[in-house]
Order: structure tokens, then C-alpha cells, then sequence
């Protein structure tokens, strides 16, 4: 009897617990110091490490940049010998891609999305880990090659040159591998950023109620997990056809040079979608703290990321214009490109409209965004030429394809980046960056960005081809380059402030407190640096805008202090940096 | 007390606007072609030179409203003692008018694009002091039959169709003699010489990696890729005779990718016909001396009474 009865009495004594009972019996000192770091499934930490390497990326890419515009100073400059100039650009255009603007996204994501939807975590931790560390390794593997023989094929890679009949080198293949394996440390980091959002948001999150840098982060995942494929597929193709033995880009034996061109850009153009809505989504997250004013327009601005994506799907040929292709081919194509500068003009005017009749506040963060919608706006319109096929077989392969994308991604997504990094950082490290670097650094960049990048319009239609690494002085071609090369170096200084200003504040910076900035989204609910657990406890979200209504609470009960909510304090006293113990 | 530091601070705002507008502008006035793509040695290019400037316009007019606007927005909108941000969360009317007007502005480009189109893809018939390709002047005509799916010919179905290959890294031309085997053909390499007032069709190819064919003042560039033919035309006008048309490869194909030029020179139809007498003459000319030089060398090897000596001679030699 007595054994039959004993598994009633165990359900009935689990039942009436109400609560599970961890009984400890040894308390695990957590880790500390560089283990700590390598060990760790916390997606602050992750998040931190993404930011610091793409950052250590950015830097090495600019460098590129530097020695590439210094070459081109003069007309038939000799710095540089044609091999290692190719070597160069293609590095260049490498890292700041797949190295830096793609994983930096992720890093933002990383630190803030289970912050901003009130989560512990994201979904799958030790996941979340190896992405960081497949994205290392890939960087490390192209990086590499500098000891051997780095690519020279630039970016793109296209078929033939990138055969082993014509760059016989591993430089092609350590590029093939970078693509691989920050592609899987992308695809997986995506459908992390997917499962999380998908589940972990707080009560009452509903899809109308996520931040639109978590709708930006979404629709990033879901590109990411859609174009990845293609691109894995493509660069197996290419190993497969470079060692062993096939012939799918061989015109030779029945292959086809615009296969690559296609997979690749099937890829590459919701690419460029994947580094520029992130960026927008830190804009739409922005604009508003600092405007004093809701976001204008939610629901048109997360529809139109939406839109985008879906459009950005369609688009890939227009980067084919002048291959032979049937007109009614270039025709679908230019109309799709068309077709996703609506929604790309819905976006800006809805930030315009968000500082229309604001109080804005001209802290750097702002500034960075300001600079980003009167920057990208140019990209946007530069990006129209360039879909009128036409005129595009005019523009393609010229400085003023390498200046239409520079606005997009220079002016679109780094300018996003170091907005989200002067926003942000008080939170990642409890510190404030300094107003003053940060406005030198804002206006250094964005006169160096523009002296850089604009003249580049008028040397691609005077007729100089991208990735030549010599030129004649025909017309103003040395004047203009001249002029290129001397804001580079400006914008790189700009670049250089800000890595000073993170360097002193780190250690001297005013205490942020929880919610310098009186944000709106749950990020700021906690302290800064959040700690492990992220929130001891998540209110119930009634907005999109989820601090502004506690902070109103607060005020309504009279500036009593609710012991519950940490943020209380910092709120009627910010600024000045209430550190919560 | 607030106000002059503000009126300083604005100040200080429109100092940078102006210089930045400056550098804007200032290469804008040193040199014409600052805003627009080269143009004049062909209709075609100029259409497209057209057809940019009309974007141009709608551009312009785009990129002033809009930085207007958000200028305005930073500038008036600016924190001061006491103002209050309006509290508003969106237009739904706002959102449907902007939505629209975009949609518009990308429809008259569309319209504008379809109406420049064939005046760009559809070449010309030659001019009435062209180069006479229906005569027996050695030079063949283009025929339709060749022409592929985007391949198109003047409306009369006559033009100079010259083969133009792209190879690392340079290019080659193959002028139409009416030989069928196109290794019997004139050609030049690098510089590629045109008859005025003749419409030409050009067949783009390349034997390596792909190359893009790219003589800015004559049109667009048009992408050689190993297995395929692209295919563009130009005719360059009368006023042109004796221009030297320079461009070069535009496709990333290999280290010396800056070096590919191209050049074509525009003469007379006359000259043109002389041009090509010269080549086949000097072409027969090098075909002679080298039948002539292959005598002298294979003569005292035919003189040796065995042959299969000298070859194995030779084996031995090799390693």
C-alpha cells in the first residue's frame, strides 16, 4: 500500500508548492578577467565583444581606405603597386561589409534587443556565443591571407577573375571561407535575434508596441536568413569550380560568368539592407528622445522596414545593367528600384516630421542623426540615377557608383552607428561620453565625409572608373582626387575623436545613472551597466514609449519614490547621475 | 542674457552651411561638366546625357524641399526655456499624401525613361554623307540574321558592325571585309577608327575574364562577358571628323585593369575606306614575309635527308 501510495503524495506535495525550492550548496564565484569574457553566454558581454572587434575591423578598413586615397592624390602615382592596390580595395570593401558594418548591426542587437524587450537573455545563449566567435574566426582566416596572398578581386569576386585560371592564389579561397563563416555566425545570430523577439518580449509587448530598432532588428534577421543561402551556395560553387574540377562559372564548359553575378547579388543587395535598417531603426529609437516627441508615424515607419525588405529582395539586377541582359529585364528592374524609394521617402519624412514642432535637444547623438537623414538623403537621390538603366549605363562601375554608396553606407549606416554608440554607451558602461569630442567628432566627420564624397560624383561622370589604381590627369581628375584624399583624412580624424573620447571617458566620464537621456524604451529601466539578470522585475508594457509611462506614473504619485522602480531616481534627478547601488 | 549667445550660435550654424555649400559649388563653376555625364560624339549619349539632366532637375527640386524641411525642423525647433514638444503621434492623411507624392515623382522618371528609351537603344539609320554599306566598298553591311534577342539594327538594317573583344588587357577590333571567316577580317587593336554620319554596331565579347566596354562620350558602357555578346551602337556626327574619342575598361579584370584603354577615332568615310585598304594591305603584307621567312627557315630542313633525325634531334634538345 505503502508503495502505491507514495507517487500521489509526491504530485500533491509538488502541487502545493507555490513556489519552486532551490536549496544551494555551494555558491560558484562567477568568473572574472579575460575568462570571463571567453566563457560567457551573456549577451551584454557578447554584445560588448561584437562592438569592440567590428570597431578594431573599422579601424583596419579605414586604413585601407587611407592608403587607397593616397594612392590616387596624384595622377600615375607610384605608392602603390597595382597588385597591392587591388589587394587593398578588396580587403577594404571585405571587412567593411562582412567585418564591420553587418556584425556591428548584430552587436547593437545583441546588447539591446533582450534589453529593450524586457528579456533575461536572448533565446539561445551558447548560440549567441558562437556567432561571435565564427565571426572572429572569419575575420581572422581573411586576415590571414595578408601573410600569404591576400584577394584581388574586390568585393564582388565575379567569374571569371575570380577563377583559379586567373588569381591561382589562396587569397580567393581565405575569402571564400570569410564568407562562410561569418555567414553562418550571421544566419545563426539571426535566427537567434528572430526566436527571441518572436517569444521573450515583456507582458503586454504586443507587435504594436516593439521598438522599431527591434522591428529594424527583425526584418535584418529575416533578410539575413533569406540572402544567406544564396551567397553559401554561390562562394561553394566558386571552391568547387577553383579545386575541384567543375565548371559552373566556366563559359568555357557550358558555365556562366552571370551566374555568379546573379547569386552574388542576390544576395548582395538585401545586403545593403541588412547594414541600413538597423541604422534606421537606431534613428527611429533616437529622434524622438531627443525631439521630446513620439516617433511620428510608428506604424508607417515599421511598415515601411517591412516593405523595404520585401523589395529589397526584388532589386539584385539593377546592379547588372550593362550585362547582357533583355531590355524588359533592365525594365522590371528599374521599377522594382524605383519602387523602394517610397518607402525609403516614407522613412525620412517620418523623422522629419518626428522634429517638426519637437523641443530638440542638440546633444551628439542627435547630431549624428541630423547628419545621417541630410547624408543618406543624397544616397537616396544618387540611387535613383543610378536605377534609371539608361543613365545608369552611364554612372555603373565609376566614381560615382563608389560616392552613391559611400552616402548610403558612410552616410547611412556608420553615421546610425555612431549615433547608436554615443547613445548607448552610457548604458553598456554606466559612463557619458564627452559633448565636446563628441560634437568635434561629429563635425570633423561630416565635413570630411562630404569633401570626400562628393567631388567623387563628378570624377565617376568625367569618366574614371572605379578600382583603377592609376589615372591620367585629364580635365580636373587630380584636383578633384586631391580634394577626395583630403577629406578622407579629415573624416578619418573625425573617426580618431571619437576612439579618444571613448578611450577617456571609459575611465573619466560622468556617471550616467540609470536614464541619462530620459528614454523611452525599457533599456533605460534598469542601471547602467545592467546587471547580469538584466531586470529584477518587467513592467507591463502600455506602450511603444514603456519608460515615458513610468516616468508619468511617478510623477503622478507626487516624486514619491516606488523602491521597486530603480529608475525613479534618476529620473527627477538626471543628468547629474544618481548611481543606484 | 539667452539671446546673444544664440544669435552668436546661429551665426556660427550658417558659417558652416556656407561652407559647405561652397565647396560644394565652387568645382561646380571651375569646370562645366561637374553635374552631368560626358556627351557629343554620339545621339545616343546625348539622350542619355538628356535623360540624366531631367533626373537632375526632379532631384534638385527633391533634395532642396527635403533638406529644406529638415533644416527648418532643427533650426526652429530648437529646445528653449518653456517651449513644450507637441505631443503628436502620427497623420494618416500626411503618411498617404507623402506615400503618393514619391510614387508620382518615380512615375514621371518612369514615363520620361520609356519615352527616351528608343532614341538610346535603337540606333539610327547612317546619315546620307556616311559610308556607303550597301556598295561594294569591301566594307559589309550588319545583317539581321546575326542579331541576337537584344541585338538591334538601324530601321534600314545597315550598319558597320564591328566585333570589339575584350582580353586582358586590351582590346581588339574586327572591321566587316565580307569574309565570312572573321580571321581573314581587318582589325586594330586599342584605337578603333569609325567612319562620320555611319551608324555602327558594335558585338561585345571577351576571350578572358569579363571586361566593360566604356567610351563615356559615346554612350554607355556595355559589359563584355566571356560567353555572351553584348551588344550597343554609335554614330558619331560630321562635326566629330578627326576626334579622338578615349574611355577604357570599366570591369575590375586583373592588375592592369587601369592601363586597358580604349580610343576611337572618328574620320571620314573616305578615309575610313583608305583605313582599311591599309590594314588588309598591311596585314597581306606581314602574311607575306612571314610565308616568306617560314620558307627560309623550313628550306635547309627540307634539304636534310632524314627527317625523323632532325625531330628526334630536337626531342633531345628540349630538356
Amino acid at each position: 500500500m505503502a508503495t502505491t501510495e507514495l507517487p500521489p503524495t509526491t504530485t500533491h506535495a509538488v502541487a502545493a508548492r507555490s513556489l519552486p525550492q532551490i536549496v544551494a550548496h555551494k555558491v560558484e564565484k562567477p568568473n572574472t578577467g579575460w575568462t570571463s569574457w571567453v566563457t560567457t553566454t551573456d549577451h551584454k558581454k557578447i554584445g560588448i565583444m561584437y562592438l569592440v572587434l567590428t570597431f578594431v575591423f573599422f579601424i583596419l578598413g579605414g586604413v585601407e581606405a587611407l592608403l587607397i586615397r593616397l594612392q590616387l592624390a596624384q595622377a600615375n602615382n607610384t605608392l602603390l603597386t597595382p597588385q597591392t592596390y587591388n589587394e587593398l580595395f578588396t580587403m577594404h570593401g571585405t571587412t567593411m561589409i562582412f567585418l564591420f558594418v553587418v556584425p556591428i548591426m548584430a552587436g547593437f542587437g545583441n546588447y539591446l534587443v533582450p534589453l529593450m524587450i524586457g528579456a533575461r537573455d536572448m533565446a539561445f545563449p551558447k548560440l549567441n556565443a558562437m556567432s561571435f566567435w565564427m565571426l572572429l574566426l572569419g575575420g581572422v582566416v581573411f586576415y590571414g591571407s595578408i601573410f600569404f596572398s591576400p584577394p584581388e578581386c574586390g568585393w564582388t569576386c565575379y567569374s571569371p577573375l575570380s577563377s583559379s585560371n586567373y588569381l591561382p592564389t589562396a587569397g580567393v579561397d581565405a575569402w571564400i571561407f570569410l564568407i562562410h563563416l561569418t555567414g553562418i555566425s550571421s544566419l545563426v545570430g539571426a535566427i537567434n535575434f528572430y526566436a527571441t523577439i518572436a517569444n521573450m518580449r515583456a507582458p503586454g509587448m504586443g507587435w504594436g508596441r516593439l521598438p522599431l530598432f527591434c522591428w529594424a532588428i527583425l526584418t535584418y534577421a529575416i533578410l539575413l536568413i533569406l540572402a544567406l543561402p544564396v551567397i553559401a551556395g554561390a562562394v561553394t560553387l566558386l571552391l568547387t569550380d577553383r579545386h575541384f574540377g567543375t565548371h559552373f562559372y566556366d563559359p568555357s564548359s557550358g558555365g556562366s560568368p552571370l551566374l555568379w553575378q546573379h547569386l552574388f547579388w542576390f544576395f548582395g543587395h538585401p545586403e545593403v539592407y541588412i547594414m541600413i535598417l538597423p541604422g534606421f531603426g537606431i534613428v527611429s529609437e533616437i529622434l524622438p528622445v531627443f525631439a521630446r516627441k513620439p516617433i511620428f508615424g510608428y506604424k508607417a515607419i515599421a511598415a515601411a522596414t517591412v516593405v523595404i525588405a520585401f523589395l529589397g529582395l526584388l532589386v539584385w539586377a539593377h546592379h547588372m545593367f550593362a550585362t547582357p541582359s533583355p531590355t524588359i529585364v533592365l525594365v522590371f528592374f528599374m521599377m522594382s528600384s524605383f519602387l523602394i524609394a517610397v518607402p525609403t521617402g516614407v522613412k525620412i519624412f517620418n523623422w522629419i516630421a518626428t522634429l517638426w514642432r519637437g523641443t530638440i535637444e542638440y546633444k551628439t547623438p542627435l547630431l549624428f542623426c541630423a547628419g545621417f537623414i541630410g547624408t543618406f538623403l543624397i544616397g537616396g537621390i544618387t540611387g535613383v540615377f543610378l536605377a534609371v538603366f539608361p543613365v545608369d549605363w552611364q554612372l555603373t562601375d565609376t566614381y560615382f557608383v563608389v560616392a552613391h554608396l559611400h552616402y548610403v553606407l558612410v552616410g547611412g549606416s556608420v553615421f546610425t552607428i555612431f549615433a547608436g554608440i554615443y547613445f548607448w554607451f552610457p548604458k553598456i558602461t554606466g559612463r557619458m561620453l564627452g559633448e565636446g569630442l563628441g560634437k568635434a567628432s561629429f563635425w570633423l566627420m561630416l565635413v570630411g565625409f562630404h569633401t570626400t564624397f562628393f567631388v567623387q560624383h563628378a570624377i565617376g561622370l568625367d569618366g574614371m572608373p572605379r578600382r583603377i589604381y592609376e589615372y591620367d590627369d585629364v580635365g580636373n581628375l587630380e584636383l578633384y582626387n586631391l580634394i577626395s584624399t583630403v577629406g578622407s583624412f579629415i573624416l578619418a580624424l573625425g573617426i580618431g575623436v571619437t576612439v579618444v573620447n571613448v578611450y577617456v571617458s571609459l575611465k573619466k566620464g560622468a556617471i550616467a545613472g540609470p536614464d541619462p537621456w530620459k528614454g523611452n524604451t525599457l533599456e533605460w529601466y534598469t542601471q547602467s551597466p545592467p546587471p547580469a539578470n538584466n531586470f529584477d522585475s518587467v513592467p507591463r508594457i502600455r506602450s511603444v514609449e514603456p519608460m515615458k509611462d513610468i516616468r508619468r506614473q511617478i510623477a503622478r504619485q507626487g516624486e514619491s519614490l516606488e523602491p521597486r522602480v530603480p529608475v525613479a531616481s534618476a529620473s527627477t534627478a538626471p543628468e547629474q547621475g544618481l548611481q543606484p547601488s | 542674457m539667452t539671446n546673444a549667445p544664440a544669435r552668436h550660435r546661429r551665426s556660427l550654424w550658417f558659417a558652416a552651411a556656407a561652407a559647405v555649400a561652397l565647396t560644394l559649388l565652387l568645382p561646380g563653376v571651375a569646370a562645366a561638366d561637374f553635374w552631368t555625364p560626358e556627351s557629343g560624339g554620339s545621339s545616343n549619349a546625348d539622350a542619355i546625357d538628356n535623360l540624366y539632366k531631367f533626373v537632375l532637375v526632379i532631384a534638385a527640386v527633391v533634395f532642396f524641399g527635403v533638406e529644406g524641411a529638415l533644416f527648418y525642423s532643427l533650426f526652429k525647433f530648437k529646445a528653449r526655456k518653456g517651449a513644450v514638444a507637441a505631443q503628436i503621434r502620427g497623420n494618416t492623411r500626411l503618411e498617404i499624401g507623402w506615400t503618393i507624392g514619391a510614387a508620382v515623382i518615380v512615375i514621371v522618371i518612369a514615363v520620361a525613361t520609356f519615352i527616351t528609351l528608343p532614341s538610346i537603344r535603337n540606333p539610327e539609320n547612317s546619315g546620307s554623307e556616311g559610308l556607303n554599306l550597301a556598295a561594294s566598298s569591301g566594307v559589309a553591311p550588319g545583317v539581321l540574321v546575326a542579331s541576337g534577342p537584344s541585338k538591334q539594327l538601324p530601321p534600314n538594317g545597315k550598319s558597320l558592325n564591328i566585333r570589339v573583344n575584350g582580353q586582358q588587357y586590351l582590346w581588339r577590333y574586327t572591321y566587316p571585309d565580307g569574309d565570312t571567316n572573321t580571321l581573314n577580317n581587318p582589325f586594330s587593336y586599342e584605337e578603333m577608327v569609325v567612319p562620320t554620319e555611319t551608324t555602327v554596331t558594335l558585338d561585345i565579347e571577351a576571350q578572358d575574364v569579363a571586361h566593360s566596354w566604356w567610351i563615356p562620350a559615346l554612350g554607355g558602357k556595355f559589359d563584355a562577358i566571356p560567353g555572351y555578346t553584348n551588344y550597343t551602337w554609335f554614330k558619331v556626327p560630321k562635326a566629330m571628323e578627326g576626334k579622338t574619342f578615349t574611355g577604357q575598361c570599366a570591369e575590375l579584370c586583373g592588375r592592369n585593369h587601369a592601363n586597358m584603354t580604349a580610343r576611337v577615332r572618328a574620320v571620314s568615310p573616305a578615309d575610313f575606306e583608305a583605313f582599311i585598304a591599309r590594314r588588309k594591305q598591311d596585314t597581306k603584307a606581314a602574311d607575306d614575309a612571314a610565308a616568306a621567312q617560314r620558307k627560309q627557315v623550313e628550306a635547309p630542313a627540307a634539304q636534310q635527308p632524314d627527317a625523323s633525325r632532325t625531330d628526334s634531334a630536337v626531342e633531345t634538345e628540349l630538356p
